[in-house]
């Protein structure tokens, strides 16, 4: 009861009409911000804290306004991902799987706004368990040391196939490469650098985002050029179907156990500090495809597989809330640069936060909630103008693209080097296609083999080079089992199926 | 259209008049280089420098922040001396970072005498804590665990091995008298506060950082301050936590922050950047955002801030050549 209390205090703090301004505005800036590749939730909020600066705000709508940014980048992501299948940062990666073939097959409306509404569920439920959560969570946290983080991430790699391809070989090629480019800079463990050739522009390694916008986005472009004045550029220019702007109650019946799911995953990916909304996102699609993919129509434009993943990233958003606010540790890029703003705002964060400045924090949970309401109530009607992108023909569109990406990517570390290496990303990623190995198993590999590698050399240090203090408690023996039959299940299974259905997987062949 | 026009040319040349009439040396438009992306400390030294310089009236208008990422301060470092080494109207932000980065030539091709270090304006001390229930309650306690058993303890920082964080521990274990640096077993974390958390799990042993990345957990309780790396007693909450040269281990690690300027610039420039600077930091707005920000005082300027760069990229290089970190 106490907890309802201090939440009614804190919408007491939230709802005025300048905090309810300031979310208004930051929710579309990050809708904004999160829709265009390059620019995303941790930029966003980085970019706009000089402002919160500027206008000298107190704390309390300080944050509220770079929160609403946050959550509305979680939100914008989604956009590009499913209309254009540029992920528009990297919690929306996984979105492009399903939601591109969807807008292909005339229902870009339905999946913008299904995935509007996965979204509002994974951030509400999340909301929710930072409220009554926190502090449960926090030992979970604790409970996660480098041995187990190395277990949850080699379980990551383990479901990693199968996704995005049916050509088992060519997505783990493509993980593989991933992983190669994230060996790229100094290693923490020696501070030795590795793969930099003498430039100082590679020793902190490549910027996931500056990977995501070369492959992904100028991928596209150079396609485009490639096909330049044939229809086949961009497939099915002319007689595109934008779909119903609301989806129908079935397709919200059959993805609410997918939400639900997932909503639990990705908030408790976000709780853990090493591993973000990436990963949530990610947890969320592949067990989702594990677990109700029974006529492999994930990867073709399944609904089911926009829901998870928007749901997942959108909770663990919340879920990074949880480190942040109670112990003062970022669980994501963004809540270390929201972080990095208490400082400044002279709130120390840490174990404390909830006891000395309870105006803070329950405004601030208080004003995600009404952001959260605020975004959908916007994304929907929205939606029917976000479609009107198919619209534009690809001679105009293909060059904004472009543009949008050297500005976003520019600005960022106003750095022409990672133009450069944007450019070569580009062309990987118009090879890879070319070759159909897909491209979201070398965004994961980056993404997470960083993660992967400096936590196993971390548990090899701590065990003076023992490798069984990998198996050491039952956290990590249970996450390695999961890893282990995550595995081998879809090889046993998959044969199994293989040789009853046959003609499912001939069918499941879409292009 | 042309009578406007006319008057704003007359207003903007009675504007740059007035503001060289108040200065001896004009630094006209001035801009901080922050070596890295917005939100972390060197931006924040920027900004706040920046903003106190306009508040004191010691610069005409807006001091320009621009965030250049890379190579851990490198990339900055690089461009400074490469294109910019003219410049009198720049600062750039630097730490404790920069010049460990400088004595292990990280960043490759360049030393330090290649740009002129102008003042350091606070300093963040450092810590040495374990858990609240960890049976060490001292100092050398710990170090006479790590000299008797190395593979005992295991000590986690937020910086990648060879950091400053990992270097702290190294100089005050040289100080305590263990022979071979090499064996003590650090960990490297992305950050201060995943290395925290860390020890609260229990996954390690002890922990290493700024003062003022552990503040929250201090007043929690949850860890144990053993030592702090200053020259003498820390003010406010930290002030209850003995020195480690109290505790017989005469050492000091000071996580400092202040500004190097372009090496060609020009004395008279070099000059009225050590005057601004040491104003800032004599002012009161400037301890208020020490105050705020954990920061301890550390006011060197000038020449003197000059050498005490040179001695720490030298002890840093020294011990660096012994852990095996450089040859």
């Amino acid at each position: 009861m106490d907890t309802l209390n201090a939440l009614a205090h804190g919408f007491s703090i939230a709802l005025t009409f300048q905090n309810l301004g300031l979310a208004l505005i930051g929710c579309f800036l990050g809708t904004i911000i999160g829709a265009l590749p390059g620019l995303g939730p941790s930029n966003g909020v980085a970019i706009l804290i000089p402002l919160a600066f500027t206008l000298g705000l107190p704390a309390t709508p300080a944050l509220i306004l770079l929160t609403s940014v946050y959550y509305g980048a979680m939100y914008g992501g989604r956009i590009s991902s499913i209309l254009l299948n540029i992920p528009g940062d990297e919690p929306a990666l996984m979105t492009t799987l399903d939601g591109y073939p969807m807008a292909k097959k005339g229902m870009a409306g339905e999946a913008l706004a299904l995935s509007g509404i996965a979204s509002f569920v994974g951030a509400f439920f999340a909301t929710w368990g930072l409220v009554f959560l926190a502090p449960q969570l926090v030992k979970v946290a604790l409970l996660f040391g480098p041995a187990e983080y190395f277990a949850l991430f080699a379980l990551a790699f383990a479901t990693l196939g199968g996704i995005a391809s049916r050509n088992q070989a060519k997505a783990a090629l493509a993980a593989g490469l991933g992983l190669g480019i994230a060996m790229i800079g100094v290693d923490g463990q020696t501070g030795v650098p590795r793969f930099t050739f003498g430039e100082v522009h590679l020793y902190d390694g490549i910027d996931f985002l500056v990977a995501i916008v070369g492959l992904f986005a100028l991928s596209e472009v150079f396609i485009f050029l490639e096909h330049r004045g044939t229809t086949k550029a961009t497939g099915d220019a002319s007689g595109i179907k934008l779909g119903r702007l609301t989806p129908p109650l079935s397709m919200l019946k059959q993805t609410a156990p997918t939400m639900a799911r997932s909503t639990v995953l990705g908030f408790i990916a976000g709780v853990l500090p090493g591993a973000g909304a990436s990963l949530g996102s990610f947890i969320a699609y592949s067990v989702e495809k594990r677990l109700v993919d029974k006529d492999k129509t994930f990867g073709t434009g399944d609904p089911r597989g926009v829901a998870a993943p928007e749901a997942g990233n959108n909770a663990a958003a919340g879920g990074a809330l949880v480190p942040m606010l109670a112990l003062g540790v970022p669980g994501s890029g963004t809540t270390a640069v929201l972080l990095a703003m208490l400082l400044a705002l002279n709130i120390t964060p840490g174990p404390l936060l909830f006891t000395n400045n309870p105006d803070v924090v329950w405004g601030l949970i208080a004003a995600l909630f009404i952001g959260n309401v605020m975004l959908l109530i916007m994304n929907i009607p929205m939606v029917s103008l976000f479609v009107r992108v198919l619209l534009v023909p690809p001679r105009y569109l293909m060059p904004a693209v472009a543009m949008i990406s050297f500005v976003g990517i520019y600005g960022i570390s106003g750095s022409t080097f990672d133009l450069m290496v944007m450019v070569l990303f580009g062309v990987l990623g118009w090879l890879l296609r070319k070759l159909d190995v897909p491209l979201v198993p070398v965004i994961l590999g980056v993404l997470l083999g960083n993660q992967m590698e400096a936590n196993m050399r971390r548990a090899m240090t701590i065990s003076d080079g023992d490798w069984s203090a990998l198996f050491a408690s039952p956290l990590s023996i249970g996450l390695w089992l999961f890893a282990f039959f995550g595995f081998i299940l879809p090889i046993v299974a998959g044969r199994f199926f293989r040789s009853k259905l046959p003609r499912t997987d001939s069918e499941a062949d879409p292009d | 259209m042309k009578n406007f026009v006319t008057r704003l040319a007359a207003t903007a040349v009675a504007v740059v008049s007035l503001t060289a009439a108040a200065h001896a040396f004009d630094p006209g438009s001035t801009e901080c280089i922050a070596p890295a992306n917005p939100g972390g400390g060197w931006d924040f030294t920027c900004r706040q420098a920046g903003k106190t310089l306009q508040d004191l009236e010691l610069i005409p208008g807006t001091m320009q922040v621009t965030n250049m990422a890379g190579g851990g301060g490198g990339v900055a470092y690089a461009e400074v001396i490469n294109k910019r080494n003219d410049a009198n109207n720049l600062i750039v932000a630097a730490s404790s970072a920069t010049s460990t980065r400088l004595a292990q030539g990280a960043f490759p091709g360049n030393t330090m005498d290649q740009v002129r270090w102008v003042a350091a304006v606070g300093a963040d001390y450092g810590i040495v804590a374990v858990a609240k229930d960890s049976p060490i309650q001292t100092l050398p306690e710990l170090m006479e665990m790590i000299k008797t058993n190395p593979t005992s303890v295991s000590i986690a920082g937020g910086s990648a091995v060879g950091g400053w964080d990992h270097l702290k521990v190294l100089i005050a274990a040289k100080e305590y008298g263990i022979d071979d640096v090499r064996t003590i077993k650090y960990v490297a974390f992305d950050g201060g506060g995943e290395a925290v958390t860390q020890l609260l799990g229990g996954s390690v042993q002890a922990f290493t950082g700024d003062a003022s990345e552990a503040k929250g957990f201090v007043d929690s309780g949850d860890i144990k301050v053993l030592a702090v790396l200053a020259p003498e007693r820390l003010e406010g909450d930290f002030a209850s936590f003995p020195t480690a040269k109290e505790q017989g281990i005469d050492v000091v690690g000071a996580n400092w922050r202040g500004f190097y300027a372009p090496g060609g610039m020009s004395d008279e420039a070099y000059e009225y950047w050590v005057n601004a600077l040491g104003t800032v930091y004599d002012s009161e707005e400037w301890k208020a955002v020490m105050a705020q920000n954990g920061i301890a005082p550390l006011g060197l300027r000038g020449e003197e801030f000059q050498a005490f760069v040179a001695e720490s990229v030298a002890s840093i290089t020294e011990i660096s050549k012994e852990i095996g970190l450089i040859q």
